[in-house]
């Protein structure tokens, strides 16, 4: 039976994956702000990242990883590519595809970060990774601007679910 | 003058503990807060300090380093920085901060090469031990904090970014930092002082 389900769920991924992989929608900040304030009990784990920041690019993996370690629990991973929308078909769209990233992925296109940051988070000075989980029915909220390992991403994640 | 002073001090203490309140945990300077001077190694091998010159009236200091994009992006824009603010009489004086263990390609013979291959007219200065970066604060390269002479030392009075166009120069609406340094070099505060902007994570040394 456990080998049943394995090979449909092997299956399942084969087919679902090219079809998942290349979608990267370009978003802008009043989108990325209603993701951030929804009022549910599910835990957003959002991750700002660039194609080019190597640390951003080291911790993905683990952002990818948690929708299956959290399957069961109202986990949603949002990661926010901060590369220049002109790389989008480039840079971006061939890393997804590559990386065959799971994740939902959206290209945040805002020149100006001086003019948003602080309404994202006013703690984020400009660095990248930055990641923020929140969860409004829970009221918790928390902040790193520094690249996390596995091990750190899910101690705060299982915070937020237990 | 005698009443008003009782008040001032008042005023200082409040201003002070609401300051110390609202303050972040992180470190760093903020506006207003004086500047630590410093002994770092410029890419000619001598040892550049903000007390050497003694004719500035304060300095551009930039956290930059050789390998991330961003920095890249504006590295012309801060060459361009030092040609139009140093004979004003505050010029660019950049530092590397980042681990070239973690970063290969910010080692110290590369900041060399790139000063050279660019023709740097300003210091490009390794801060080998990241304290320096510590005590600014900064968090991202490219970081610039505007200095400016006040007495035996230096105040800073701008933070923040160059301008809000990081990947095209020409498509720049607002110059943060040029805004700054035009108020600065009349002799008024800045009127927009901190800006925010992204960057690459300073490389750390690993723990």
């Amino acid at each position: 039976m456990k080998q049943l389900k394995f090979l449909a769920l092997a299956a399942a991924l084969l087919f679902a994956l090219p079809g998942l992989a290349q979608q990267v929608t370009v978003i802008k900040l009043p989108e990325l702000q209603k993701r951030l304030s929804r009022q549910n009990d599910t835990t957003y784990v959002v991750n700002f990242w660039a194609t080019w920041c190597a640390p951003c690019v080291k911790e993905l993996p683990h952002f990818d990883q948690l929708s299956t370690t959290y399957a069961k629990q109202k986990v949603k991973v949002l990661l926010v590519s901060m590369d220049y929308a002109s790389q989008l078909d480039k840079k971006v769209k061939p890393f997804v595809q590559k990386r065959g990233l799971k994740s939902e992925v959206v290209l945040l296109n805002e020149p100006d970060p001086n003019s948003w940051m602080d309404k994202v988070d006013s703690k984020w000075t400009g660095a990248l990774p930055f990641t923020i989980i929140v969860n409004k029915a829970r009221n918790m909220r928390t902040t790193f601007e520094q690249e996390l390992t596995a091990e750190e991403l899910n101690k705060q994640v299982q915070a937020f679910v237990k | 003058m005698k009443k008003l002073l009782p008040f001032l001090a008042a005023c200082l203490v409040l201003a002070l503990s609401s300051f110390i309140v609202l303050r972040p945990a992180a470190a760093g300077y903020q506006v207003g807060d004086k500047a630590t001077d410093f002994k770092l190694k410029n890419v000619d091998g001598k040892m550049v300090s903000l007390a050497d010159n003694k004719t500035a009236k304060g300095y551009i200091v930039v956290f930059t380093c050789n390998t991330c994009p961003y920095a890249k992006a504006y590295e012309q824009r801060i060459i361009d920085l030092n040609t139009k603010y140093a004979s004003q009489g505050y010029p660019v004086v950049a530092i590397n901060p980042n681990d070239p263990a973690v970063a290969p390609g910010d080692s110290f013979a590369d900041m060399q090469k790139r000063a050279k291959e660019k023709r740097y007219a300003f210091p490009y200065l390794q801060d080998e031990t990241q304290q320096i970066a510590k005590a600014y604060g900064a968090t991202r390269t490219p970081h610039l904090y505007v200095l400016t002479r006040q007495g035996n030392g230096f105040v800073v009075s701008y933070i923040g970014a160059i301008d809000d166009n990081s990947e095209d120069a020409s498509q720049v609406k607002t110059k943060y930092l040029e805004n700054a340094m035009a108020d600065i070099i009349a002799g008024k505060p800045a009127s927009l002082n901190s800006t925010k902007a992204i960057g690459c994570t300073i490389k750390w040394k690993r723990a």
